[in-house]
């Protein structure tokens, strides 16, 4: 039987429907094997064996210098140690200075993972055992290239001078773009005390790194536990990367549910191909029971058949999958890890499920109709049609489609949400499609022979225009959101932004350095700006109740607490700030607020803390408590890019306290060299140049888009199989005609004509469809979720039923070419 | 041939068909398509059944093949009734006892000619299937034409296909439906010398429904039809 499956099948394929049933089955594991590929890759260079993601297999943490008595306890349990600190500090090269990640590494780093360099950038590069040697740093090719420098060239990091030997290729603890915002200098730990940048009020973080044996780690560990001040972190090989993680978590889930909406459309093309198959094999069933075949032997006839096309479709789909994958690591790889393992073989079982899951619920319920094909057909055509297909026939392919979503969305909420979205996009793309076929009914038949009959095909198979009509808009709503209504909304933010919004921001000024910068902002011709003052503080309690990230849900809350953040003091309210609840501080005639103990709390952060007006704040400032209660909550204008801060109190509470001061001010670029010179006089500030910071966001979004937009082709793809799936299904229906037609004298260019302006309305409305859902969802982002105000793009009116038009046109002219080309005895003969 | 001293390999008796039907009346009347036929062929017999169109011939074909249930009345195929088998077993006794030949061939169209005639001798479990189905094609004159798919076939050879998968598991009965029917008549005229031929070779029993007057007459004996009855046997 199954050999008889297995030339049924290879005779099949001759005949057109089984090729679109295995392009739809290749679409569907492609997308979903192509996504699971890449995060497989991802997660397993999170997870990788050896924590080379820690350099070590333990890693602490702390926002200030190590306690001694750590490594003594490592080492008498025989464990391996070395030690790194990293900040971000300016470096420069002559006149020009750049923003860098700086990691000062101590003898033995990385004790894990492979530390890489290659004499130029983009040459070979070779392990090395060590950090750089004294005198020596490693850099990124971004830094060279930045500053104009080469191998062999001096480096200033604060006030020592290293020379560049070599460029750092791989570094197995650097995440990927979208945690970092400079490039990584990798320098000697015995070079820093002579750079002068580890000073009070510096953001540096201190590292100790363990290796050893996995027990002597986990007693370590155990003893450790409990033993964590404020601002220390414990990370083993499991919990490494948490930011990376749950990015990575959100990256799993979103281009999932992406390539979940390209196998429900595949599947709907499964259906229509099948139903096709079905329909087709209607005289042979017939025929193989008049010649003795029982039910059962049909049944497992079919059954092969479609396991087999399953089990071919899941093989092939999941090495499109793995080539496909190629292009999601090159785009979004970067943004995670600096380098990717190969991927695992795992998401081919995944790809092979949604193969046979697609052939079994949306395949089978048609085909299995043959089983009971009455055998009186070989005798009378007319007898035992396809009964028509039942949304309850297809109830386990749903529910099968459920079990997908839910599985890539990770979580029941969002799951139910998902399939709500889906079902209500359906409802509302089915409401529309169905809406504009009606209208095409009711259109006026004028005009030329060729056209009235392409439209009156349209409207002659009602359900099939449909279901086109849908799946087209869908591809094209997804296109013209992420092509057209993306930009609209970027370029709507960026317009609401003032020209002359601050594009500097300038930290890590010192108390004693302060008058000699303003200084030299009057001297130099630099804009006036504001200097505030920042006072680094850890929130301790609330209420006198001991606040811990243990205590919090939220990802956000819990870093939040675990940081120290920045306090700052202020007479007046700024003006992008509003008060929401309670009252600003009164100040006298003379300047002063006489009531010194109290804060004022950016509403947002206040939400996220569960702070509330009237609270008392206890807060640890270098090692003393300051306790005030909030008198007020205020709205932040965030994207100002002014200076602003969570928490604010009146001068007298806070300015006793260690602070460095911050500015913000706008720059005309093509001054930009003036702050290079500042660097080089206070080599400790830091100078972070927002523009440069957005242009990387963009890139990030620009990264991310295309991602999403590559995995929404094949949503396209699924579009196009529905299209030729249905056009399959009419297609012996239109050869008949069309060969009457024919043989009663029409030209073959009005056939083409005629054709034509069928596909071409059919994608022209699906393009009408998908610009309108594309402006209702592109008005509720900038609306509701933006609060940006939205002006419809008059492009998406006139680009949407272009491009569907001029597509579906095409991809229907190529799909019926036959119709017209083949000669009508031929298509009259075989009747 | 002695044939009133073999055992009947057909034998119908007071069968009826009828079908429901909406009468001008708007009552709702019955459409009797046949009525009380009764008969018996004999092993080796030819038999035609003839009649104008609409005379009940293909239903009635199609009642003594099994693949339809008649309203009263029985069908013995080989001593066996048909309307006391289930829709399996009925199918695998056309597997072992009969062979069928179509006016319209019923090639299954993705198959080439060879793996046509394999198929019923793959469904009754032949090990030998693709020897036999080459033997029996080349018997019919197809042997240099085995890998042609139906549609590179002219009709009269697609029609000899069918015959070869008619006889090729050696069937006790061949049933044939206007086998000329979709032919020429020269090419009728081969087929139907075809169909006698291996008739007499192999034995078979054949009864085929035509209107053609011809091709009944070189009948053993004819059977006519009238409005759902036998109004004559000759």
């Amino acid at each position: 039987m199954m050999r008889l499956a297995l030339r049924l099948l290879r005779r099949d394929w001759r005949s057109g429907e089984l090729r679109v049933l295995l392009a739809a089955l290749l679409i569907a594991v492609t997308c979903v094997t192509a996504v699971a590929f890449f995060t497989d890759r991802i997660g397993q260079a999170l997870g990788r064996q050896a924590g080379e993601l820690l350099g070590a297999d333990l890693r602490l943490l702390a926002d200030h210098p190590l306690p001694p008595a750590w490594r003594a306890r490592a080492a008498a349990l025989g464990l391996r140690d070395a030690e790194f600190r990293a900040f971000r500090s300016m470096v420069m090269a002559g006149e020009a200075a750049r923003l860098a990640e700086i990691k000062a590494a101590g003898p033995g780093y990385p004790l894990r993972g492979r530390l890489l360099t290659a004499p130029a950038p983009f040459a070979a590069s070779r392990e090395r055992a060590g950090p750089p040697p004294r005198g020596e740093a490693w850099v990124e090719p971004l830094l060279l290239q930045q500053l104009g420098l080469a191998v062999g060239d001096d480096i200033a990091v604060g006030e020592v001078s290293l020379r560049i030997g070599a460029v750092l290729s791989g570094e197995p603890d650097r995440s990927g773009a979208m945690f970092s915002i400079a490039p990584r200098l990798l320098m000697n730990l015995a070079d820093l005390p002579a750079s002068g940048l580890e000073q009070e009020g510096s953001r540096m973080q201190y590292a100790l790194l363990l290796a050893g044996p996995a027990e002597a780690v986990a007693r370590f560990r155990a003893a450790m536990r409990d033993r964590l001040g404020a601002g220390e972190r414990m990370e083993g090989v499991r919990d490494a990367r948490p930011e990376v993680r749950s990015a990575l978590q959100r990256a799993q889930r979103f281009l999932g549910l992406a390539a979940v909406v390209g196998v429900v459309l595949a599947c709907v093309a499964i259906a229509m191909a099948a139903r096709r198959f079905a329909r087709r094999h209607l005289d042979s069933c017939a025929v193989l029971r008049c010649l003795g075949a029982r039910q059962g032997q049909i049944n497992r006839l079919f059954l092969w058949q479609l396991s087999l096309l399953g089990l071919l479709a899941g093989a092939i789909g999941s090495l499109l999958g793995f080539a496909a994958q190629g292009v999601l690591a090159a785009l979004l790889g970067p943004l995670f890890v600096v380098s990717l393992p190969p991927a695992s073989p795992m998401p081919a079982l995944m790809g092979l499920a949604v193969a046979l899951g697609g052939l079994l619920g949306f395949a089978l319920p048609p085909v299995m109709q043959l089983k009971s094909v009455p055998t009186l057909r070989v005798l009378r055509r007319e007898l035992g049609g396809l009964r028509p297909a039942s949304a309850g026939s297809y109830l386990l392919g749903l529910a099968a489609l459920a079990a997908l979503v839910a599985w890539q969305a990770g979580d029941m909420p969002l799951a139910l949400s998902m399939i709500a979205g889906i079902a209500a996009t359906a409802l509302v793309l089915w409401l529309g499609a169905t809406l504009l076929v009606r209208l095409l009914r009711r259109l006026p038949r004028r005009g030329q022979v060729a056209w009235r009959f392409g439209l009156a095909n349209l409207s002659r198979r009602p359900a099939a225009s449909v279901a086109q009509v849908m799946a087209f808009g869908l591809g094209l709503m997804v296109l013209l959101l992420l092509g057209v209504v993306r930009d609209d909304l970027l370029d709507a933010w960026a317009g609401r932004l003032p020209a002359d919004a601050p594009n500097r921001f300038v930290i890590n000024i010192q108390p004693d350095q302060l008058a000699g910068v303003q200084a030299f902002f009057r001297d130099t011709g630099l804009p006036e700006a504001e200097f505030h003052p920042m006072v680094r503080a850890r929130l301790v309690a609330i209420e006198g109740k001991p606040v811990s990230a243990a205590g919090y849900r939220d990802e956000r809350a819990q870093n939040l607490v675990e940081r120290e953040f920045n306090l700052s003091w202020a007479t007046q309210l700024q003006i992008d700030n509003k008060i929401v609840a309670g009252r600003w501080w009164q100040v006298d005639a003379q300047g002063q607020v006489a009531d010194a103990a109290q804060f004022s709390v950016e509403e947002g952060i206040a939400r996220t803390l569960g702070i509330g007006l009237g609270d008392r704040l206890s807060y640890d400032i270098a090692g003393q408590t300051v306790t005030a209660p909030v008198t007020s909550l205020r709205s932040v204008q965030w994207d100002s890019f002014r200076a602003n801060f969570f928490v604010l109190s009146p001068p007298g509470l806070l300015q006793d306290y260690p602070a460095s001061y911050i500015t913000s001010f706008f720059l005309d670029p093509q001054r930009a060299a003036r702050l290079d010179a500042l660097v080089k006089r206070f080599p400790n500030l830091t100078v972070i140049d927002v523009s440069a910071l957005m242009n990387q966001i963009r890139g990030i979004i620009e990264r991310v888009v295309l991602a999403v937009e590559y995995v929404f082709l094949f949503t396209l793809a699924a579009g196009l199989t529905v299209l030729y799936a249905a056009i399959q299904s009419s297609l012996d229906e239109r050869l008949r005609e069309n060969a009457v037609l024919r043989a009663l004298g029409t030209r073959r260019s009005r056939l083409w004509q005629s054709l034509a302006s069928e596909f071409v309305t059919l994608g022209a409305l699906a393009g009408l469809l998908a610009a309108a859902l594309a402006s209702v969802l592109g008005y509720v982002l900038s609306t509701q979720v933006l609060e940006l105000e939205y002006t419809v793009n008059f492009w998406l009116w006139l680009l949407g039923p272009l491009l569907g038009g001029l597509g579906v046109g095409l991809a229907g002219l190529l799909g019926t070419r036959r119709v017209v080309s083949s000669p009508p005895l031929v298509v009259l003969r075989q009747g | 041939m002695s044939e009133s001293l073999s055992e009947p390999v057909l034998k119908v008796e007071g069968l009826g068909k009828a079908v429901p039907s909406l009468s001008a009346g708007g009552g709702d009347g019955e459409l009797v398509i046949l009525a009380d036929i009764s008969l018996s062929i004999a092993a080796g017999e030819s038999v035609a059944i003839t009649g104008p169109s609409g005379s009940g011939k293909s239903t009635l074909l199609g009642l003594l093949a099994g693949l339809d249930d008649p309203c009263q009345g029985r069908v013995l195929l080989g001593g066996v009734d048909l309307g006391a088998l289930g829709e399996d077993d009925r199918a695998s006794l056309r597997a072992e006892k009969l062979g069928f030949v179509f006016q319209s061939f019923q090639l299954l169209p993705m198959l080439t000619a060879l793996e046509n005639v394999m198929l019923p001798l793959e469904l009754a479990g032949r090990g030998d299937a693709r020897r036999r189905a080459a033997e029996v094609l080349a018997r019919v004159g197809l042997g240099e034409r085995l890998q042609h798919t139906p549609l590179q076939l002219s009709g009269g050879e697609q029609q000899r296909v069918a015959i070869a998968r008619a006889f090729a598991v050696g069937p006790s009965l061949l049933l044939a439906d206007e086998p000329t029917g979709n032919l020429d008549p020269h090419t009728g005229e081969r087929v139907i010398q075809l169909l006698f031929d291996l008739n007499r070779e192999q034995g078979t029993t054949l009864v085929l429904v035509t209107h053609d007057r011809e091709l009944a007459a070189r009948c053993g004996r004819v059977l006519s039809l009238r409005d759902g009855r036998l109004v004559a046997a000759a």
